[in-house]
């Protein structure tokens, strides 16, 4: 079971429901292959460095999770079947990586204002 | 702007240390534009090691989450990266 974190970028087109069920849609597919979700973030509509697809600007998700290896394969096809992912990213974490992302949910970089903005209020509020 | 294709960085003669050695940073986070664009010149090029100063293992580190953030469109390719 190794750590894993996704990010994909979904067409700013689609509406809201629409986003939501095809988020819906990966988580599935990780519970389906009994991966252990850890955290999943919605960047919400950002601003693209550089177009992508005519677009210049897409629905960011971060899914963290821990799953066997040969989902991620499963998981990749299902991207590239999808054609409203723009693009995505599945890197391997090591433990640096999960300390680093353990103390960033805890809002400890309060400088990386990309969190689920729910939670940081309610830290901050504190 | 001079026609040096990049601009050269009167770096002082104290010894250049690796900034994450000093201060203790383990993990170089693709996703957090502000700090990478510490590495990056105007024109969304790596600056070199002779530069910056930082070791050979966290260049490497460096490097790759520029790219990875170049792919997720977190930075751009190229044209001026400090908007």
């Amino acid at each position: 079971m190794n750590n894993y974190e996704t990010v994909f970028i979904l067409n700013p087109v689609l509406s809201e429901e629409q986003m939501k069920d095809t988020v819906e849609k990966f988580v599935n597919v990780l519970k389906k292959g009994n991966a252990q979700i850890l955290n999943i973030e919605h960047w919400g509509l950002r601003k693209l460095a550089y177009p992508i697809q005519k677009k210049s600007t897409g629905f960011y998700n971060l899914i963290e999770f821990s799953a066997s290896p040969d989902l991620i394969n499963t998981l990749e096809t299902e991207y590239r079947r999808d054609e409203s992912v723009m693009r995505f990213l599945t890197i391997t974490l090591d433990k640096n990586a999960l300390t680093y992302n353990e103390r960033r949910r805890k809002g400890e970089f309060n400088k990386n204002n990309r969190k689920p903005v729910r939670k940081t209020e309610e830290e901050l509020a504190k | 702007m001079t026609l040096q294709n990049e601009p050269i960085k009167r770096v002082e003669l104290k010894p250049k240390y690796c900034r994450f050695k000093k201060n203790g940073i383990k993990y170089i986070d693709y996703k957090d534009p502000d700090f990478l664009l510490k590495f990056i010149n105007e024109q969304g090029k790596i600056l070199p090691r002779r530069l910056t100063g930082t070791s050979w293992k966290f260049q490497k580190k460096v490097s790759q989450a520029v790219k990875r953030a170049r792919h997720m469109a977190i930075l751009p390719y190229t044209g001026d990266s400090l908007k």
